[in-house]
């Protein structure tokens, strides 16, 4: 038989990939992916990274994904292997992460049979991902891989699910490359003009503006960072940014005010809420960042960019919504301020930032230190203040540490801090460190970790090991899960309903079992010296720093109050207010 | 917030999506996941040389809701144009329902009477039952169920509301 013009399906897939600029896939093998395994096998060009669970190879394409700009790509069996991946996903979807994932899936003239190993995976992840298809036939794969490409790293970026069925990775069928495959799908991404300048107008005139900035920015890449740097610091204004905005704006520059919302800094926090003109780029107020939304921003106008037309008017009505895309925004709100010529009210902006100044002036991240025990905040200082020189790749888990870690870290530049924020996953930060030091081997890569979240993707050391990345995690060990805790410290009467976990580890030992390196500092004067020697080590590190477990993440805007009703420590009285349910709203 | 904001309207909106599987599930998923109702949904395919369906939904919600009932579908892939046929104009809307009613003697004529002035049809019938087919608009269709039900209606089948805008222009 000549085959000279058709491929199987396996070759198609691979094939389409590299023309898509896949250079790693992470993933995990199985009967129905045997035939994909076969061709990875017989070719240099892909490399694929092994995890111990499918649930990492999501969050590792997604770390990938987010320190390079680029679509991650996952590749999994059918059934088990597929619903493994679905925390993943949902994690990809609430942070707008592009990946394309590819599941194996029965036969056709299986599917809809109960057959081993079958799960209605699209059924499954429609609504926790972009988009999703089943290929059902040959002939049509090239095409949808291409177009689940484009689905995923166009407009609002997320994650694609391409179910292949094994008959369909077996059948020979004809290739097309990309520049063959035309789709319908071309989200809006220049701004309407009009409502830039009536933005433009707006801001040029406001008393007490802030910049609002979110991962948005993060999303449409270095460029539209450096624009709105750029345009930030023509105004002068200050700038305020989500946790998954840090870096979007330099950390270090004087007008940053921190990241805002339920631990925000109280400048952001007071400035959002007494701002008369607030410009949000790229953020979606949600609602760890509004708390109560009838006690959010009352004075304010409010103009809104974003690449979703669904995040506008969704939480916050807004006064000017701009659809688009951020850099083209930007870029054209920059052309429109300067081709007006507008100048700032320099006289109400001075006392705009004398307030802000003396908000500033509380040190709301303050905290004791303490020369017995290590506190979490002195550990997180420490590893910035000895790592900063070498740029380093930060992940989180999620909890304290993770708030520890947005509020005492700098970020000078996007694609350097990954962390779950709207699907609060524990467990990310390893796995995403993995796929970030895949990306960048030369980089320093460092998770900061709960012990209790780090033991939601713990095998995965083996994966670090396995392909030598020499990521370096950082376990700050309470005892508890401690921002359950917290709550039920401050909300819940103190009853620490199974957030105490009694048992763990060594971490050390366990370092060493999965063979990599494992180092503990019980006090602070151990800190330092921990941190310099995982600096020092070329392999995969655990550090476990035993810290203060009775420690608590400020300020804190509690559940159902407003930006200026923030709890700024443990002896701030008006932490005995109880959160109210106005509007209905849940406290969660 | 105004009062005139937070009041609940019926919206009927028509939805042009790839007539392809799965892509009424994505819009079915989505008034499920994100808690907006359906008060009624018609699907069909309306142009098969592009594989496109037309689905037609009534849907009830605040102004800011149906702005994101809007949004969220236009964000589904397979959809090409989300209309808002209560706010874009004027337009019509009918739907047809099938309705069997199971009555003798003098019930049985009222039903034929009743029928006549709805200009329901009837088009199956036994010596003890009819089945009419009445088309029109909701409220019409909604009364005439109301009338036969004291003649012995048994059993009903709508097929939810399908609208088109008036005018010279496609919608």
């Amino acid at each position: 038989m000549a085959h000279h013009d058709t491929l199987n399906g396996a070759e198609i897939l691979l094939k389409a990939l590299v023309d898509q600029g896949v250079e790693v896939i992470f993933g995990y093998p199985g009967g129905a992916v045997l035939p994909i395994y076969d061709e990875l096998f017989k070719q240099n060009r892909l490399r694929h990274v092994l995890v111990r669970h499918e649930q990492a190879a999501v969050h590792a394409a997604e770390g990938y994904a987010r320190s390079t700009g680029k679509v991650g790509c996952v590749l999994v069996t059918s059934g088990p292997g597929a619903t493994n991946a679905v925390t993943g996903l949902a994690d990809a979807q609430c942070d707008s992460v592009p990946l394309v994932c590819l599941t194996g899936q029965v036969p056709t003239h299986l599917i809809g049979n109960d057959a081993f190993q079958e799960a209605d995976i699209t059924g499954i992840t429609r609504p926790c991902t972009k988009h999703n298809y089943l290929v059902k036939d040959v002939n049509d794969l090239a095409r949808t891989v291409h177009e689940a490409f484009h689905v995923a790293r166009s407009g609002r970026p997320g994650p694609v699910l391409i179910d292949l069925p094994k008959d369909v990775i077996q059948n020979r069928g004809e290739y097309q490359p990309p520049s063959k495959v035309k789709s319908k799908y071309k989200p809006q991404v220049k701004g309407d003009l009009k409502a830039i300048e009536k933005a433009i107008e707006m801001i040029a005139h406001a008393k007490r503006p802030i910049f609002y900035v979110g991962g948005g920015v993060i999303n449409s890449g270095p460029a539209a960072c450096q624009l709105l740097t750029q345009f930030v610091r023509m105004t002068g204004y200050p700038c305020t940014l989500t946790l998954m905005g840090l870096g979007a704006f330099p950390g270090s520059d004087p007008l940053f005010l921190g990241m805002l919302g339920m631990h925000g800094n109280v400048e952001a926090n007071m400035a959002m809420h007494d701002c008369d003109v607030m410009i949000n780029i790229g953020a979606r107020f949600d609602d760890r960042v509004t708390g109560k939304l009838d006690g959010f921003s009352p004075k304010s106008k409010k103009i809104h960019v974003d690449i979703d037309p669904s995040s506008i008017n969704k939480n916050v009505a807004v006064d000017v919504p701009i659809v688009g895309d951020c850099a083209h925004v930007l870029e054209d709100m920059i052309k429109v301020w300067k081709a007006k010529q507008c100048r700032v009210d320099d006289k109400a902006l001075k006392a705009w930032w004398s307030t802000i100044e003396g908000w500033r002036g509380m040190d709301c991240l303050a905290f004791e230190n303490s020369n017995k025990l290590i506190k979490p905040q002195y550990a997180i200082q420490r590893i910035y203040e000895m790592t900063r020189h070498r740029n380093p790749y930060i992940c989180t888990e999620v909890g304290q540490h993770q708030m520890w870690a947005a509020q005492h870290l700098k970020f000078d530049l996007p694609h350097h801090w990954l962390t779950s924020g709207g699907l609060g996953t524990m467990g990310y930060g390893m796995p995403a460190a993995m796929g970030v030091q895949m990306a960048h081997p030369d980089a320093l890569v460092i998770d900061i970790a709960g012990e209790s979240s780090i033991q939601m993707n713990i095998q995965e050391m083996a994966t670090l090991v396995q392909h030598r990345l020499p990521v370096k995690i950082v376990i700050l060990n309470n005892q508890y899960m401690g921002m359950v805790r917290q709550w039920q410290e401050l909300i819940h009467g103190g009853r620490y309903s199974e957030s105490h976990m009694n048992h763990h580890p060594d971490f050390v030992k366990l370092a060493e079992a999965f063979g990599a390196v494992g180092l503990r500092a019980e006090t602070p004067g151990e800190v330092d010296g921990v941190i310099k020697e995982m600096m020092a080590v070329d392999r995969p590190v655990i550090v476990e720093m035993r810290t203060d477990a009775s420690e608590n993440v400020f300020p804190m805007i509690m559940p159902g109050m407003a930006h200026n009703e923030m709890v700024l420590g443990p002896e701030d009285r008006s932490r005995d207010k109880p959160g109210s349910e106005q509007d209905g709203m849940v406290l969660v | 917030m105004t009062k005139a904001v937070e009041e609940i309207n019926r919206h009927t909106i028509s939805v042009l999506v790839d007539n392809e599987s799965g892509a009424l599930a994505r819009v079915v998923g989505l008034f499920s996941g994100r808690g907006y109702n359906i008060e009624s949904l018609t699907v069909a395919e309306v142009d098969p040389r592009e594989k496109l369906s037309r689905i037609t939904i009534v849907t009830s919600g605040t102004a800011m809701i149906i702005e994101q009932i809007k949004n969220q579908l236009r964000r589904l892939v397979p959809v090409h144009k989300v209309q808002d046929l209560t706010i874009e104009g004027a337009h019509v809307s009918r739907e047809l329902a099938l309705i069997k009613v199971t009555a003798n003697g003098e019930k049985r004529v009222e039903s034929l009477r009743i029928a006549d002035i709805f200009r329901a049809r009837a088009i199956d019938s036994t010596n003890e039952s009819f089945v009419f087919e009445v088309v029109g608009a909701t409220d019409k269709v909604d009364a005439f169920i109301k009338l036969m039900e004291p003649l012995g209606l048994s059993d009903v089948s709508r097929t939810g509301v399908v609208a088109i805008a008036r005018g010279p222009n496609p919608i």
